[in-house]
């Protein structure tokens, strides 16, 4: 199926509604889907035998910014017996501070396993929740990590567990200097010591 | 090496200093604990091998930190991983010893400004004894790093042990950088008073 086949199979199973805009001049076009809708779009995407997209080739989350204000996830689905790709994007609403809250994609790991971990690690790096997610946890870092690191508006926490985390004035101050070590056993400890002809 | 040579020429007897005795049996079994954490791993396990065959220093990777004699921090400390290294570090025996295996666990290496995930340089967690650079350091540069080591052991001493001296060290070091620190003052000073004793009306009285 082309890519135009596909979109409009997915209008007719959904509505026109479902599909928020399209760009089909890109070089690899893409559709983007109502954010609730996405599941079960997905569903019916690897369910149905028109289409039959039993892979998952990735899932990436994106951040824009805070003066953009969006955050994205994007899906690239791939079908092996037909030999047919498509890429789907949810476009949620960025939480610029952590009053606000976190932005939210319904997950789509019951569906293609592999979705478990990515969606994972993209809730670790850029902090989107995927709702439904069986095991929505950390999955890089250590579980009491401040902050999302891939964030445009990231900040290093000044420490973990007592550990200085910036590198400022590593040499100078790291702290475990101990004492300084003199090689008194000999003048130079590495030098050539095989004997020698006289001259 | 210090076992004297002179023997009494009677009956094999060997006269030595106990501190003599005890630092050549500690520097030439020096056991490493047998864990890697990235590529330095590589390199480390390399040196282990017949090719450049540790062994024959003596240098033999036991499996439980309650055996070792030396960490070779070898890899990408993680801030994930600090919390084990230093657990790992706390189980093993005194005398224990440190070698910080390549830029990244000496000082963050290429992770130093945007990696947000990496501890800059093992000594934020662990005392380290012998840092031995490169990226990864070759077989031959972790055998250095070895032979440093030896030489560290080789001067200690038992009335003195290596733990007790580090404490001090620790305690004084605050105050010690604060003499250095005066002191480069003075010098400094005595320096301005002297050049500028000509045009410079301002005259800082010296003792």
């Amino acid at each position: 199926m082309t890519f135009g086949e596909i979109k409009d199979f997915v209008a007719a199973h959904f509505g026109a509604e479902v599909i928020v805009s399209e760009h089909a001049n890109n070089l690899q076009p893409y559709l983007v889907l109502q954010t609730k809708r996405l599941a079960e779009v997905c569903l019916e995407l690897h369910d149905n035998e028109a289409t039959y997209f039993d892979f998952l080739s990735s899932v990436t989350g994106i951040d824009n910014g805070p003066e953009a204000g969006t955050m994205e996830v994007v899906y690239n689905l791939y079908s092996i017996p037909y030999d047919h790709h498509l890429m789907l994007k949810v476009i949620v609403p960025r939480n610029n501070t952590s009053e606000q809250p976190i932005p939210t994609v319904p997950t789509v790991s019951h569906i293609w396993r592999t979705a478990d971990w990515q969606e994972r690690e993209i809730f670790d790096l850029v902090g989107i929740l995927f709702k439904d997610h069986p095991d929505m946890r950390r999955i890089l870092c250590a579980a009491d990590w401040e902050g999302h690191p891939l964030r445009k508006d990231y900040k290093l926490q000044d420490y973990y567990h007592g550990i200085k985390v910036p590198y400022d004035n590593h040499n100078e101050y790291s702290g475990f200097r101990g004492e300084p070590v003199q090689l008194i056993s000999s003048e130079d400890p590495f030098g050539d010591k095989r004997e020698k002809p006289e001259a | 090496m210090n076992i004297p040579q002179d023997k009494t020429g009677e009956g094999g007897v060997i006269i030595t200093k106990l501190d003599d005795l005890l630092n050549w049996a500690r520097l030439t079994s020096l056991f490493p604990m047998g864990f890697g954490l990235a590529c330095c791993a590589i390199e480390m396990m390399g040196a282990y091998a017949s090719g450049y065959d540790l062994d024959r220093f003596g240098i033999i990777p036991r499996a439980s930190p309650r055996q070792s004699d030396v960490m070779i921090v070898a890899g990408t400390v993680t801030f994930k991983m600090a919390d084990r290294v230093r657990r790992l570090y706390e189980q093993m025996p005194e005398p224990r010893y440190v070698i910080s295996m390549g830029s990244c666990s000496n000082c963050g290496g290429p992770y130093w400004e945007h990696g947000y995930h990496v501890v800059k340089g093992v000594d934020r967690i662990i005392p380290v004894d012998v840092y031995v650079p490169g990226c990864p350091p070759r077989p031959e540069a972790l055998i250095g790093g070895f032979l440093r080591l030896q030489e560290i052991i080789r001067q200690e001493t038992i009335r003195e042990p290596r733990a007790v001296q580090q404490i001090m060290a620790r305690r004084t070091n605050n105050t010690g950088a604060k003499k250095e620190e005066t002191r480069a003052t003075n010098e400094a000073l005595a320096v301005d008073n002297q050049a500028g004793s000509g045009t410079n009306d301002q005259q800082i009285p010296t003792a």
